[in-house]
């Protein structure tokens, strides 16, 4: 199959493989994401899913979202599930008792279900080599459950867990980096996109899905109610953490890291964090510390994904970004 | 006929996957099942088998990557042991309400803490309420028969629910005895072809598995869950009556020793049972009209039948190798709940013995039979629950 082309007038007509009658607020960045990625190709796909809001908003009593085969499960298990489902298929295709339909197989996952809970199960099916693409949509807490930390919770944001008290102000550990993690793993293809830079997303997709064995994306959620921002911030969230290189897009393919879209201008990470409740108490008199390691941590995590850019050879290859803006109307 | 080998439980179970070929297995390593994937892997890797073999990083993985599989649309099994079930735990719940038909020969260990690697039975009983169907084997001969028996219950369209054979951990999983195998050709038109029903993998007609269901239906599809082990005794006696025709090896629900005129009884499971025939031989020559019952099917647990043969019975004693502490054995309240609809109930005492691999001796045996003895003509009981074989 060849890699379909990505123009939004086509695009728009396409039926969702996502549909609308789910129950996820509105505004929120997960069923975005979602879209991008079922819409990137037309491969058969059957899909995994961990429990958390997009998996209890999207598959309720007799009704459901997904036009594609998917499974839900349980929480900690996503990449373990799919992983049983891709070596069934194997198993039959190789007997004979099933055709052969190049099937594609996601394992859809929040940040607590992958970065925490599920990340023995999901660093043992990449190890194990399955061909399969883990997507985690992280949006930086325990949403579904009403807003607790996870280890992807960003740095001085209040969550119910890591309230910002007058003691504790909030979460005093940075993020882990779960990307660089996985990329650890040595699978074939890792990477990190935003639904603001849906061509990039879905182009990190399509080229996955063209690998064969394991691969993962961290894709950026935003979360109106946990964030607390405005409703129809989503995309304008998701670019500012693009854009002040707090959610850089890169990937890492055999290896070699490339990032593929570098600000012209590198905004402050104010930008991102202002708009946002959960981090409302870091702009408080005295917490002056807080936006200056915030900021001091994401200018050092870019820097090293620049080095490691340039020391892996991605540099030279670095391909023109991809943003939408560039690549529309293509 | 088929072969007569000197095999262990494992071996046996392993030749009974080999002879079974399911689609896929995923497994991870505990003692003493780890033996029985081995050799299985064995198979895998020499060809003799078309699975698929995915090797997980725990038995959560193991558990979730075969309830994937099964939905997807094939055959599958795992096998386990003690803190691998327990590991397990939610995922077996998931089995069973997804109705995945997935067969797993558990090799029952103790639980941990103390660290313990030797037969009882509470991982088994751990496991009671998940809505798996369950099955004791006495020896590696019913091991292997139960095995290849149980594929064909799990998967017979009226019920479609996962199974678990259980066998003692060494004393039957490494123990060499006597089996009789039945010929390649023979268990594979006895098990079938497996029939998928509503695959994940039917690419063109897509299917959501694993909805959220909240208030609404929640108690419906567990009284649909209760129904299903409703039906599963007779399907269980259909495929029985079937391997009897196949092997002249019969099996029921339970099996009944000396039970006839019997006027008390011994209720044990699994390999204590030979032991307890034994010892019930001796006192039979002397005059005491003992029996046995050996339960097989302990989940769904057939608790009429059960009450039909201890209706006789003026004492039983339910000897149990787990313990619910604070509680009864497990066993025990099973028989409880099955004598319960007798008129005149027998009166009752529980044994909890063998716990952590304790041998069962003849003379804890022995112990209970005597009590028996004066319960019944006494007609009063002073301990109901009591240790046997502890060191003091
Ligand atoms: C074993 C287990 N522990 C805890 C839970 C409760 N739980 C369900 S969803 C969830 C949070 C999910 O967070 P995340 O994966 O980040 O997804 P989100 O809801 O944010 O989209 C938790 C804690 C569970 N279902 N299972
Ligand atoms: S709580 Fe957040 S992640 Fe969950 S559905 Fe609402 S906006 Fe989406
Ligand atoms: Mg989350």
């Amino acid at each position: 199959m060849t890699t379909k082309p990505l123009r939004l007038r086509e695009l728009a007509k396409e039926e969702d493989k996502f549909t609308f009658g789910h129950r996820l607020c509105a505004g929120c960045g997960a069923p975005i994401v979602v879209k991008q990625v079922l819409m990137a190709t037309d491969y058969p796909i059957v899909a995994s899913n961990a429990t958390g809001c997009l998996e209890v908003s999207s598959c309720i009593s007799t009704f459901t979202a997904w036009k594609i085969p998917w499974m839900h499960s349980a929480f900690e298990n996503a990449a373990a599930t799919i992983s049983g489902i891709e070596a069934m298929y194997r198993s039959l295709v190789k007997q004979g008792k099933i055709e052969e339909k190049n099937v594609k197989f996601i394992a859809f996952g929040g940040d607590g279900g992958t970065y925490d809970i599920g990340f023995q199960s999901l660093s043992g099916a990449m190890e194990r080599g399955h061909d399969m693409m883990y997507i985690c949509y992280d949006n930086g807490a325990y949403m579904n459950t009403g807003i607790q930390r996870s280890s992807a919770t960003p740095f001085g944001a209040d969550t119910t867990t890591c309230p910002a008290g007058d003691v504790i102000p909030g979460k005093l550990q940075q993020r882990k980096d779960l990307t660089k993690i996985m990329a650890a793993h040595g699978i074939p293809y890792v990477g990190q996109a935003s639904p603001s830079h849906w061509m990039d997303l879905m182009k990190k997709v399509q080229k996955a899905f063209e690998i064969k064995g394991p691969k993962f994306m961290n894709v950026i959620s935003p979360c109106n109610r946990g964030w607390r921002s405005k409703t129809d911030d989503a995309i304008k969230l998701s670019r500012l953490a693009v854009d002040t290189c707090y959610w850089p897009l890169y990937e890492i393919e055999n290896g070699v890291t490339r990032i593929n879209y570098k600000p012209k201008e590198k905004k402050p990470l104010v930008e991102f964090l202002k708009p946002q409740g959960r981090f409302k108490h870091m702009f408080a008199a005295g917490n002056e510390w807080m936006l200056t390691q915030a900021q001091e941590y994401v200018d050092a995590q870019w820097e090293l994904l620049q080095r490691q850019a340039a020391f892996s050879g991605g540099e030279e290859k670095a391909e023109a970004p991809a943003t939408e803006e560039k690549t529309e109307g293509q | 006929m088929g072969k007569i080998v000197a095999v262990t439980g494992n071996e046996a179970c392993a030749e009974a996957l080999r002879q079974i070929n399911p689609d896929v297995c995923a497994a991870y390593p505990i003692t003493p099942a780890t033996d029985l994937m081995q050799r299985f892997s064995g198979f895998v890797n020499n060809g003799k088998v078309d699975t698929v073999l995915v090797l997980v990083e725990s038995e959560h993985s193991a558990m979730s990557a075969c309830i994937g599989a099964a939905a997807a649309g094939g055959r599958v099994a795992t096998a386990t042991s003690s803190q691998g079930l327990a590991l397990m735990w939610e995922m077996l719940y998931i089995a069973s309400g997804t109705r995945l038909p997935i067969v797993m020969p558990l090799v029952n260990r103790a639980l941990s803490a103390p660290l313990n690697i030797h037969g009882d039975h509470s991982d088994g009983m751990g496991a009671r309420d998940t809505g798996w169907i369950q099955f004791y084997s006495e020896n590696a001969q019913e091991a292997y028969d139960n095995t290849i028996q149980a594929f064909r219950i799990a998967e017979h369209l009226d019920i479609r629910l996962p199974a678990m054979v259980c066998l003692d951990g060494f004393i039957v999983s490494h123990s060499i005895e006597r089996v009789e195998y039945i010929e390649d050709e023979k268990v594979k038109k006895f098990v079938g072809k497996f029939k998928a029903v509503n695959p994940l993998l039917d690419i063109d007609k897509p299917k959501s598995y694993g909805p959220l269901i909240l208030t609404d239906l929640y108690h419906e599809y567990k009284r649909a869950q209760h129904e299903v082990m409703t039906k599963v005794s007779d399907v269980v006696l259909d495929v029985a009556a079937d391997f009897e025709k196949m092997t002249g090896r019969k099996y029921e629900l339970f099996e009944k020793y000396r039970m006839s005129d019997a006027e008390i009884a011994i209720v044990v499971m699994s390999s204590a049972a030979g032991t307890t025939k034994d010892i019930i031989d001796e006192y039979r020559k002397k005059g005491v009209k003992i029996g046995l019952i050996k339960p097989r099917m302990f989940r769904p647990f057939p608790f009429k039948e059960m009450a039909n043969a201890l209706k006789k019975v003026k004492a039983v004693a339910v000897l149990d190798r787990a313990d619910s502490f604070g509680g009864y054995g497990p066993l025990y309240y099973e028989i409880c709940g099955a004598v319960m609809s007798l008129e005149k109930k027998p009166l009752m005492i529980n044994k909890i013995f063998g716990l952590g691999g304790r041998d069962y001796l003849p003379d804890q045996a022995e112990h209970t039979i005597d009590e028996l003895i004066k319960i019944a003509k006494s007609g009063k009981v002073k301990t109901v629950k009591e240790y046997i074989g502890v060191k003091e």
